[in-house]
């Protein structure tokens, strides 16, 4: 991705600077808060299932081991495979060799972060398997070569000129003179182009929105029905998830369904919610004849036993995505990582080490709305706050402001020196905001006053109005 | 050591103080009161849950539902002809009583339009159909054709998931290969965050409630 050569600050500012992107940030998030406004009053309840979520997240981590080995027991029992692989390269290299196996030329795939996260479509590609993405999100982004920019909705920052344009260029047996101009013949066309596809591949790919211990099934909720062809047309079903979607019940599974959809789309439920247990039993009217399950760790084990833990609840529903005002105005492609908003500067660092997403953790006002919308209670503001606090400690990471901060925090520490030094700098920046009622420009943050005013301070600090209120401090 | 083995090693770092923090598990579910109430409340929230999720919903007697498929076939101009899961609920229901319908029985291809299948249990809670696949029943019957007609039992509708789920493999019974909660027809948000009904799965779901 040619973006990934400028840093963090530079793609920032080209996404704010885009005028198609703003508008569908903009429409994204005002329809985002007006539905979840509308669901939440017909769902009075929802902050109970959103503890009943979080509860159940936390003990199905807390249990990971024993819940993989019950589930992976279940599976064999169905007639399926389990194949467990601990990073990247181990995956790609299980997928391909399972598709190898199935003589498969195309893979369909219906959506899938963890594909994403493990860029299964490149290693499919160098192997002469053709993955083709049936979410017609992803199936806008494959044409394109791009990645997703949300969790739910991949292709948010697209028009349609853009999509019509895509399909024109990609499906060139078609009449050129076409009319591709709304909405519904884009649709049509997808329709039918992914119809084709669906009845000639040779594997189904799909991620999974959880394992279920006790039964050996997994979760797949879709919108589009896509999921539900992809598992039941192609003759092998190669399920790629990571390790952390173990839930111990089907019941705890239902805990989840009941706040993902109503978190990433304010809808009730999606229209497809599906259990899949196995390959086709020997009389079956449909299905494949193989399942595998491909379980993923990638970082997830490691994390589960430091600080970032709590992270791993995350259900992948985009909620802190579509209420993030820094997500709102810089969009998902500014983040350069799989997952973007919140929750991506996090699990980026988080999964991946810090080096690798220095400025994820600085990209939030800490406005906490992303918090208050998760379905499982992430704490994200206090994560990103403690990443800060790992970034500030690490000399290889480059911190904006750390010797400003370092002095501040040595000066603050010494009330005899702190108390008439700061008397002394806010009449001086008194003195320079006299004139116009803000103050343009200030040495040391000239990056922070190149775009913004500073404003000039009234009366003394607070230490002087908390003696001149009268009240002592509570010891 | 095996992948699997490292994975389950390092999972066990720290476990024993992650369990003693979190909650014990427990299968007792958090319903909304959506979800709970007497069979006749259940059946008039099952139907306008459905409605809101896009579907139709009908009704008739058993021997009244091959004319209810036909009436709403030939209503919304979709023509005659559909292909039937061969349920025996399904084959035993007097067809000839509706003669212009032309009914095949067995697996939905591509070029069937309508398929009528036998729905397991309906959740009230939010209007959805509980289907599966089986010996008789090839899951593309539920996501294959353009129009998916289901046939639920009206006394088949039950509160929430885990009651509907329960119906289906009784009491810890096995599960089916695909199990799957249709709410509603297949839809999108994905071009310019437009809802569009139709992308892969049916652009139809009528729901006939089998009166008792």
């Amino acid at each position: 991705m040619n973006s990934a050569a400028r840093g963090f600050p530079e793609r920032a500012a080209a996404a704010l600077a885009d005028p198609v992107l703003g508008a569908a940030l903009d429409k994204l998030q005002g329809e985002f808060r007006r539905d979840r406004g509308a669901m939440l009053s017909r769902m009075p309840e929802f902050e109970a299932l959103r503890d009943r979520a979080m509860t159940v997240r936390n003990y199905a981590l807390a249990d990971m081991d024993g819940l993989l080995e019950q589930f992976e027991r279940n599976v064999i029992a169905t007639g399926g495979t389990v194949h467990w692989c601990r990073d990247a390269e181990e995956a790609r290299a299980t997928v391909t060799r399972l598709c190898r196996e199935a003589d498969a030329k195309t893979a369909v795939k219906s959506k899938s972060m963890l594909s994403e996260e493990i860029a299964l479509n490149d290693a499919l590609v160098d192997a002469g398997i053709e993955p083709v993405e049936t979410d017609l999100g992803e199936y806008i982004l494959q044409l394109r070569r791009e990645t997703p920019s949300h969790i739910v909705m991949p292709a948010i920052h697209l028009n349609a000129g853009q999509i019509g344009d895509a399909f024109r260029k990609s499906h060139s047996d078609r009449d050129s003179g076409r009319d591709l101009s709304n909405a519904d013949a884009l649709l049509a066309e997808a329709r039918a182009t992914l119809r084709r596809r669906f009845l000639d591949a040779d594997v189904g790919i799909t991620g999974a929105n959880a394992l279920i211990a006790e039964t050996g099934s997994i979760l797949l909720v879709t919108n589009e029905g896509n999921a539900d062809l992809v598992h039941t047309l192609p003759k092998t079903h190669i399920a790629v998830v990571g390790i952390e979607k173990v839930l111990p019940t089907l019941s705890d599974a239902m805990a989840v369904v009941r706040v993902l959809a109503r978190s990433a789309t304010a809808q009730e439920i999606t229209s497809y919610t599906t259990l899949v247990s196995g390959p086709a039993r020997t009389d079956e009217a449909d299905g494949p004849r193989a399942f595998h399950v491909v379980l993923v760790d990638n970082g997830r084990s490691k994390m589960l036993a430091g600080p970032y833990a709590d992270a791993l609840r995350c259900i992948r529903c985009g909620a802190c995505q579509s209420l993030c005002p820094v997500y709102g105005a810089i969009g998902g492609h500014a983040y350069d990582a799989v997952y973007a908003g919140p929750i991506g500067a996090v699990l980026t660092p988080a999964l991946g080490g810090l080096e690798r997403a220095p400025h994820l953790p600085q990209a939030s006002s800490f406005c906490g709305q992303c918090e208050d919308v998760c379905p499982v209670r992430v704490p994200l503001p206090a994560l990103m706050r403690r990443l800060r606090e790992d970034s500030f400690r690490r000399p290889d990471i480059a911190v904006a402001g750390r010797r400003l901060t370092r002095f501040w925090s040595w000066a603050a520490r010494r009330p005899a020196l702190y108390r008439p030094g700061l008397r002394l700098g806010l009449a001086m920046l008194r003195l320079l905001g006299a004139h116009r009622g803000a103050i343009r420009s200030l040495p040391f943050i000239s990056g922070w006053t190149g775009a913004r005013d500073f404003p000039v301070p009234e009366g003394g600090s607070f230490v002087e109005k908390w003696h001149a209120s009268g009240r002592e401090p509570k010891r | 050591m095996s992948a699997r083995d490292d994975i389950l090693a390092a999972l066990r770092v720290g476990a024993a103080n992650r369990r003693a923090s979190a909650s014990a598990s427990t299968s007792d579910p958090v319903l909304p009161a959506r979800a709970t109430g007497a069979a006749i409340a259940l059946r008039d929230r099952f139907v306008e849950m459905a409605l809101f999720a896009g579907a139709s919903v009908g009704s008739a007697v058993a021997a009244g539902i091959p004319a209810a498929i036909s009436a709403y076939l030939s209503k919304e101009r979709l023509g005659d002809r559909v292909v039937l899961a061969p349920e025996p609920a399904l084959v035993s229901l007097p067809w000839r009583s509706a003669p212009r319908l032309e009914v095949r029985t067995g697996v939905p291809g591509p070029e069937d339009r309508v398929s009528v299948t036998a729905a397991i249990a309906g959740a009230a809670e939010t209007g959805s159909l509980l289907v599966s696949s089986g010996s008789r029943t090839a899951n593309a019957a539920h996501v294959l054709c353009e129009t998916h007609i289901a046939v639920l039992p009206a006394g088949d509708i039950v509160g929430g998931y885990e009651a509907a789920l329960s119906r289906l493999r009784g009491d810890g019974g096995a599960m089916p290969r695909a199990a799957t909660f249709i709410t509603g027809p297949s839809r999108t948000a994905d071009i310019e965050k437009t809802p569009q009904i139709g992308v892969h799965g049916p652009k139809r779901l009528h729901i006939l409630l089998v009166n008792e």
